[in-house]
């Protein structure tokens, strides 16, 4: 015999019960008291606050993100145990044009904080991962660098999820990247007719089957030439 | 006011072991205690370590779409899973930035539709906190209708096509005659069935018809019974509770570390949801539960998610008797088109009209994320604006997504055939994944 329970509950108790939104002003209104505590913690590391339609977003320095975001997961007054979403923003005419994004949730003090960084204009961008702390970064921060080319240093295993891997046309979420793609129509269609079909496995996944041998000899000579093998 | 729902099960596998974790067959050829420990030792000793690479899809009927997962397999067992994406990746983000807000509604339909309506309130509610529009007491009613409305059919399939997967035919059937009459009721109201596009920036497309309540009122009757029809063919049918209980058990501390959200997170025994924790549309005013689990494995998905159906009714039924009279959009001219007969026939109108059409409504600059309870979890729409008709970014946070990131540690450890059950109970929709 085994028993098994649905357990029927309301949520975080001890908090007032929360009510929609309404009537939000466009700027100002009551910030997320996180703010003022990153404020107090972190110092010189938060250049602002705003609140932009009852939503709190703090602007911080991109070098230290892993640091800030690690202490509001682990802190007991701020306990943001969930990673909301991690992406990025390009602005068309601004000095710094690209920002990161970071929103957290904290479910036991039923708050949301949106985390800012300005990634600097012309270098190659640098972030800090957040995967040491959230285990749900992966796959966002993955997204973000095949949408925006952002490397995370840190992040275990960095390469394009939702394009495939040999995608040459660059980062599809730029605004310099027109809509159509970078290559014309003619060339798009010759780069997947030209496509190898039998390349269906990564390296990584043919060394794990111990298939190497097993291949085509004109497919092992073109990996042992180092050519890529598909996605 | 917490209430306890016990469902007690004979069970014919080995299940969940006294730790609570899942309990391996063993497989090892002379394992202490194992029933194959008489075999002799040595028995194809020269396969250990020899590991095969298996892959699903992405055309295979039991991975929901275009889901590829590549497995490394130590006889049946799963060593190594690793999925690959992307198959369906249209750049819906980077189309939203060439579009106006209301134009971007019917791509919402596309991300996840299994989930359409649901997803156009949900951009409408974002951009409407972009705009900072309230919108009208009887367009929050309709659109929890339609919200709940989306949710069970949403649920309905998957009950259906999760049945199909580990092998119960007849609840298929069953479940998708009930989603045929929400998708009845959805033609009645918006014209569409499946790409509804019912919502715009302060309201909606149309008001209900004459008699729509009535056809409501006809599914609310019958969807119960066939909950309990399906309930009494699977919750303790000993294939189904064999082939469900202890396969891929999150902890309520990985779950949430893992991003997990919807009734993946509750069936680990996290109570987060959306609409009771951040909630929109007047939620905290309805009594409704949210079910939690207590063991985070297939079967307990299973019983959430049948749990929220019946929530579900109940969410609808208080929304028809509070239903005000009305109108269902804003009077903003910012954003809502004059009357059809005006425009024809006034030259106001007219210049009104073409501007909001071809121009479109300018939020100020701002960016808002507006959350909601979608089936498969917390479904966000992100947007900033600079000022312009078009945003800057629209970004889709993607509840399948995320749970689907999880799944390899879901399923490592776990034997081949278990993998399909696995998949099917995070419910993924690969519209919605690859966007």
């Amino acid at each position: 015999m085994s028993v098994f329970q649905i357990v029927q509950a309301g949520t975080a108790p001890g908090l007032p019960e929360p009510v929609s939104p309404r009537n939000v002003p466009h700027r100002g209104g009551d910030a997320n008291p996180s703010a003022e505590a990153l404020k107090l913690r972190f110092g010189g590391a938060v250049s602002r606050v705003d609140v932009v339609w009852g939503e709190t977003a703090v602007t911080i320095d991109v070098a230290r993100a892993l640091e800030i975001v690690q202490w509001l997961h682990d802190d007991e007054t701020q306990s943001y145990e969930y990673l909301v979403d991690v992406t990025a923003v390009e602005f068309r005419d601004r000095d710094q044009p690209m920002e990161m994004i970071w929103h957290l949730r904290s479910i036991k003090y039923r708050r949301f904080l949106r985390l800012k960084a300005q990634l600097p204009k012309g270098k190659p961008m640098h972030v800090p991962s957040i995967c040491p702390v959230y285990k749900s970064a992966d796959w966002l921060e993955r997204e973000c660098y095949d949408m925006f080319g952002i490397t995370f240093d840190g992040h275990p295993d960095l390469r394009r999820i939702l394009l495939w891997e040999q995608y040459a046309e660059g980062f599809p979420l730029r605004k310099d990247f027109p809509l159509r793609g970078r290559f014309s129509r003619a060339e798009q269609l010759r780069q997947a007719l030209a496509a190898n079909p039998e390349a269906r496995y990564s390296m990584e996944e043919l060394a794990i089957a111990d298939a190497f041998e097993e291949l085509p000899l004109d497919m092992r000579a073109r990996i042992k030439g180092g050519e890529s093998t598909g996605e | 006011m917490a209430t306890t729902r016990t469902i007690e099960v004979e069970l014919s596998t080995t299940g969940l072991g006294a730790d609570g974790k899942p309990q391996r067959v063993p497989l090892v050829a002379g394992d202490a205690g194992s029933r194959f420990a008489h075999a002799p030792t040595d028995i194809e000793s020269d396969l250990v370590g020899e590991h095969m690479l298996i892959n699903i899809g992405p055309q295979h009927p039991a991975t929901h779409g275009v889901l590829r997962l590549v497995l490394e397999l130590d006889g049946e067992t799963v060593v190594r899973c690793i999925p690959h994406i992307g198959y369906l990746h249209c750049g819906f983000e980077k189309i939203g930035e060439y579009r106006q807000y209301n134009q971007i509604i019917p791509w919402t339909d596309r991300d996840d539709y299994l989930n359409c309506i649901g997803n156009n309130i949900a951009f409408a509610l974002g951009a409407e906190r972009l705009f900072g529009i309230e919108i009208t007491p009887r367009c929050i009613v309709l659109r929890v209708i339609a919200m709940e409305l989306s949710r069970i059919s949403s649920h309905l399939v998957w009950m259906g096509t999760t049945g199909i997967d580990i092998g119960a035919f007849t609840p298929f059937l069953w479940s998708f005659q009930e989603r045929e009459n929400i998708y009845n009721l959805l033609e009645g109201w918006v014209g569409a069935r499946l790409t509804t596009s019912a919502t715009r920036v302060g309201g909606m497309a149309a008001d209900i018809p004459d008699g729509w309540l009535d056809g409501l009122h006809a599914f609310m009757r019958s969807l119960p019974k066939t909950l309990d029809e399906c309930d009494r063919m699977l919750t303790r049918n000993g294939i189904w509770v064999g082939r469900t209980v202890g396969l891929g058990v999150m902890t309520p501390e990985e779950a949430l570390n893992y991003g997990l959200s919807g009734p993946m997170i509750r069936a680990s025994g996290v109570a987060y949801d959306v609409r009771k924790d951040f909630p929109y549309l007047d939620y905290e005013t309805y009594d409704f539960e949210v079910p939690v689990g207590t063991s985070g494995d297939v079967y307990d998905r299973y019983l959430v998610r049948m749990e929220e159906m019946r929530q579900s009714v109940r969410i609808i039924e208080q929304a028809i008797t509070r239903l005000p009279d009305g109108p269902v959009n804003v009077d903003d001219p910012r954003v809502i088109l004059p009357p059809k007969h005006k425009a024809t026939s006034e030259m106001e109108s007219m210049i009104h009209h073409f501007k909001n059409v071809m121009e479109g409504p300018r939020p100020p600059v701002g960016e808002s994320y507006v959350a909601v309870e979608s089936p498969k979890g917390e479904k966000g729409y992100y947007m900033v604006s600079d000022g312009t008709s078009k945003p800057v970014r629209w970004r889709i946070r993607p509840p399948s997504f995320v749970n689907l990131s999880a799944i390899p540690k879901m399923v490592e450890g776990h034997l081949l055939s278990d993998v399909i059950a696995i998949n099917a109970s995070i419910d993924i929709v690969m519209g919605e994944i690859d966007r």
